[in-house]
């Protein structure tokens, strides 16, 4: 369907772009409040310990130290993804879990001797046994990281559908594979920064770097025990988020506890090299595969066995765990399919949501597993995917429903690149550069539905000047929503994208909302925005079609105008018709609301991972092409092609970018970033020893759509720019097999595992 | 003890008291509210704190304070001439360069500089001249066509 749309579709510059190539876009360590003091974090050098004391008499004595705060001085509130079962208190209690685990905070006149307080705080710890290693730490008499938790499981989930066993044995083709994914980090370069107020009245104004700020909202009221109404939570601009910025951390409290004991204003900003060793990271997993298909590929059943590494903590491992169980063979059809997940505690730094959350791990495996079964087979990779795709109005055996979705025309128009692509490699092959081209595809939400609060909400209100506030409680850490939600709300009201003025959350003024992850914010937070843009556009209709003379229902609202759909030469201008609006007699108040969340869906069971977990889902595939040098081991991805459904786009140039950041991060998380750890101890905690992508990574994205248009998504849109990082890595890996026939089973593939692969293999060749 | 310096800043003149161990960067930031200039890693490893002294593209954080005394300083904020954007600038913005804005002033410090060298860069010469901005959001595509519009289109 080809609507008519002014702003819906189009390429449109980014509404915070000139704040932010200026410099005057403000991030939470800009910000700097009268009287206001710095904090530090003191954190656990061991990766395990008891602690027997804390003497923080010299360090509170040294002039300029306004405050030392511990565990002692907290009320204990553990956090944690599923409330019930927090186990992570913002200062650590009796045990420090991991090196970097919170123990201390200072504030003090200046950083300079915040820092050096740090050094006068004696912690008389005794050291526990760590276990680092998540399948050693599920043996039985392993060192428990939380006494609660035998084996260490943190959590568990079971999902088994079919008559797995029977299957296999009808099956013309088995084979089993394990996989492994390293640890990466999220890679925002805004370092984790809050700024606390606490004032006499009890109320404490907070500004952080935040993705989701109602979190920080919820839980810094239950960690501070005070009334939810009285924190208010402001979000300046966010550096990037990734999903590594959801959660509220000890950043956030400690800027927090130590306003509330010194009466002044606190701000903590950490370094680089702590978001790197003390914060979070994606979940490394040990994915053993057992795939069976008929003889013309078509997929029959699947067994699967997870470890996921989920470090000290639970964060949001129970929800991860159920993505990395329950997608990873989406989207393709499977009848029978036992996943048997468990996220692990050890003592490293906790796991939790990272852009495509648990699935890039497991879909990494099962996609290169199937190329390898294709080509043993002698099967087409992407014939052996068209074949098993799911279709539009599918229910999956698992519950996801399957609604809009282009993932076959997604492959057709891969293929079409791919033999284009194939075609052009012939001519340049050189002796030691091996090119090959690989495939992966992907499935993703828009918008899980977790138990708790969904919905999004927005308000508009109109100024008499033509102008529109539009504020929702979503936050843009850089993707672009506050446009997109802006746009939405422009093509209701006809007016131009440049009369949006977008306000950023503000906890006491902007509706609550769950925050920026899985998908959510266009499709979820884009409805309500449709529908507060339509409720405004109902109430000056009202006034329109009385000055018009006309029925309410035939005005219609462009290009700041506001006419009769017939008879466009009777109009009033928008600015007018909102004044014309509230100075009436008993004039209005114009103002709009809207609330939006999908109808109809169930709270998955994370134990058993059954039910529809999205309203609506997004589909692609991606193709990549690598060149793999066989004298040095090195790997240069040439070129991507992202072939997608994302629903209707709602900006182009937006979206695109977000594919080609997440395709050019990808290509860095396949082939070279990795946290290396030695007992427990992260030994590349900086940019420089933890690569990621530079520009001299970048390459050419092609970006196709394949686009469907979604019945409830806003306009037609679904989730874009972050189900992709999915098939991403697949693609990268199975382009290097088609490279140099070695299936790499552990990312990322870096030159030394390339040269000793193809050492193994020639050394195999003579063998034989 | 505090040493009083004298800065050329965006063509303002300023005298300040600093500590003789900081950085160029804290003293912008943390001293004078110029906050546009980035702190990513404050170890030379991430190019958000970059700035143009004498012309060159700096890393502000590897750099003391002191040893920008009688340089011709130029931040972000002294970039665009009033309301009008410098073309680098405005090519971000139009391209969309930009998304979580983080990493942009230092990217766009370093495009000017490498413009004001080579008018006309080839996409090699541009991301040989960027190599050391990294940026996590945009994959560098459009950073790379912001940079070619400016010098093949001269976005103004």
């Amino acid at each position: 369907m080809e609507a008519d749309y002014v702003n819906i579709g189009k390429r449109l510059p980014r509404i915070d772009g000139i704040v932010k190539a200026t410099g005057e876009a403000k991030y939470a360590a800009d910000l700097f409040l009268p009287g206001m003091l710095h904090g530090k974090i003191l954190r656990s050098p061991y990766p395990h310990a008891r602690i027997l004391n804390i003497n923080t008499t010299k360090a509170t004595k040294l002039p300029g130290v306004r405050a030392v705060v511990t565990g002692k001085d907290t009320l204990g509130f553990k956090a944690g993804g599923i409330a019930t079962k927090g186990d992570e208190p913002y200062l650590a209690l009796e045990k420090v879990r991991f090196i970097g685990d919170g123990v201390a905070g200072v504030a003090a006149i200046d950083e300079e001797i915040a820092e050096e307080a740090l050094d006068l705080i004696d912690v008389e710890y005794e050291k526990l046994p760590a276990v680092t290693d998540p399948l050693s730490a599920m043996n039985e008499g392993a060192p428990l990281v939380h006494d609660h938790a035998a084996r260490n499981i943190s959590f568990k989930t079971d999902l088994s559908y079919g008559d797995v066993d029977k299957a296999f044995k009808e099956c013309d083709y088995v084979r089993h594979d394990r996989f492994e994914t390293a640890p990466i980090r999220h890679g925002f370069i805004e370092p984790h920064a809050a700024l606390a107020s606490w004032d006499n009245s009890g109320k404490l104004t907070f500004w952080g770097s935040k993705q989701s700020p109602y979190f920080t909202y919820r839980n810094m009221a239950k960690a501070l025990n005070v009334p939810l109404s009285r924190v208010r939570v402001i979000q300046p601009y966010i550096g990037g988020g990734f999903g590594g910025k959801n959660e509220m951390f000890n950043v956030d409290f400690c800027a927090a506890l130590l306003s509330q004991k010194t009466g002044k204003p606190v701000k903590i900003v950490v370094s680089q090299e702590e978001v790197l060793f003390a914060y979070r990271q994606r979940h490394p997993a040990i994915i053993d595969i057992k795939i069976g298909l008929k003889g013309d590929g078509t997929m029959m059943a699947l067994e699967a066995n997870i470890v996921a590494d989920g470090g000290a903590y639970l964060s949001i491992g129970a929800m991860s765990l159920y993505l990395m169980c329950s997608f990873i063979t989406f989207p393709y059809r499977l009848p029978n399919m036992k996943a048997k997940g468990y996220r692990v505690y050890t003592n490293t730094q906790p796991s939790c949501a990272m852009r495509g959350h648990g699935v890039p791990q497991t879909r990494f495996a099962a996609e290169v597993q199937l190329d390898v079964a294709a080509k043993e087979m002698g099967l087409d990779p992407i014939d052996i995917r068209l074949k098993n795709v799911v279709k539009p109005g599918e229910i999956t055996p698992n519950g996801l429903k399957i609604t809009s979705c282009g993932i076959e025309d997604s492959l057709t128009e891969g293929k079409r690149i791919l033999n284009r692509w194939t075609k052009e490699r012939q001519k340049d092959c050189d002796g030691k550069i091996k090119r090959g081209i690989g495939v992966g595809c992907y499935g993703y939400v828009s918008g899980p539905r977790v138990a708790g609060h969904n919905t999004a909400g927005a308000v508009i209100k109109v100024h008499e000047d033509g102008g529109v506030s539009l504020m929702t409680g979503s936050t843009d850490a850089g993707q672009g929503s506050d446009t997109v939600l802006s746009q939405i709300a422009s093509e209701v009201l006809g007016v131009h994208l440049e009369d949006i003025r977008y306000g950023m959350v503000d906890s006491d003024i902007t509706p609550v909302d769950p925050g920026t992850y899985g998908g959510r914010v266009t499709f979820i937070t884009g409805n309500a925005v449709r529908l507060a843009a339509e409720d405004v556009r109902n109430q000056l209709a009202e006034v329109a079609a009385s000055s018009l003379k006309a029925n309410p229902k035939d005005v219609v609202f462009r290009d700041r105008k506001v006419f009769v759909a017939d008879d466009p030469k009777r109009y009033l201008p928008f600015d007018k018709l909102v004044k014309t609006a509230q100075y009436s007699g008993t004039g209005k108040t114009i103002l709009g609301r809207g609330y939006w969340a999908p109808e109809g869906l169930e709270v998955v069971n994370f134990d058993t991972g059954k039910g529809n977990f999205s309203a609506t889902y997004s589909f692609g595939t991606q193709i990549a092409e690598v060149e793999v040098n066989i004298e040095t081991g090195r790997i240069k991805v040439n070129r991507m092609a992202m072939v997608h459904d994302c629903g209707q786009p709602i900006n182009t140039m937006l979206m695109e970018g977000q594919l080609e950041g997440t395709a050019i991060t990808a290509a860095g998380q396949a082939l070279m970033e990795e946290i290396i750890r030695k007992d427990g101890q992260t030994i590349n905690p900086s940019f420089l020893e933890y690569r990621m992508s530079s520009i001299l990574d970048a390459c050419d994205v092609e970006v196709v759509h394949t686009d469907t248009h979604d019945e409830i998504g806003p306009f037609g849109a679904k989730e874009a720019g972050e189900g992709v990082q999915v098939a991403t890595v697949p693609a990268i890996v199975n382009a290097i097999y088609d490279a140099i026939d070695v299936p790499f089973k552990r990312i990322p593939v870096t030159p030394l595992m390339v040269l000793d692969a193809l050492k193994e293999k020639s050394l195999k060749k003579g063998e034989r | 003890m505090k040493k009083q310096i004298r800065l050329k800043i965006n063509g303002l003149e300023y005298e300040i008291a600093i500590r003789p161990h900081w950085t160029l960067l804290t003293v912008l930031r943390e001293e004078l509210g110029l906050t546009g200039t980035k702190k990513g890693c404050d170890k030379g490893e991430c190019g958000a704190c970059t700035i143009i002294m004498n012309g060159e593209a700096i890393l502000s954080c590897m750099t003391l304070a002191i040893q920008a005394q009688e340089k011709n300083i130029l931040t972000i904020e002294g970039l665009s001439q009033g309301k009008k954007l410098d073309p680098i600038q405005d090519a971000f913005v139009k391209y969309g360069a930009i998304q979580c804005g983080f990493c942009t002033p230092g990217m766009i410090m370093t495009s000017r500089a490498l413009l004001n060298k080579i008018p006309r860069p080839s996409t090699e010469e541009i991301k040989k001249g960027l190599s050391g901005n990294l940026c996590r959001c945009t994959g560098y595509v459009k950073i790379i066509e912001a940079v070619q519009k400016v010098s093949t289109e001269g976005v103004t």
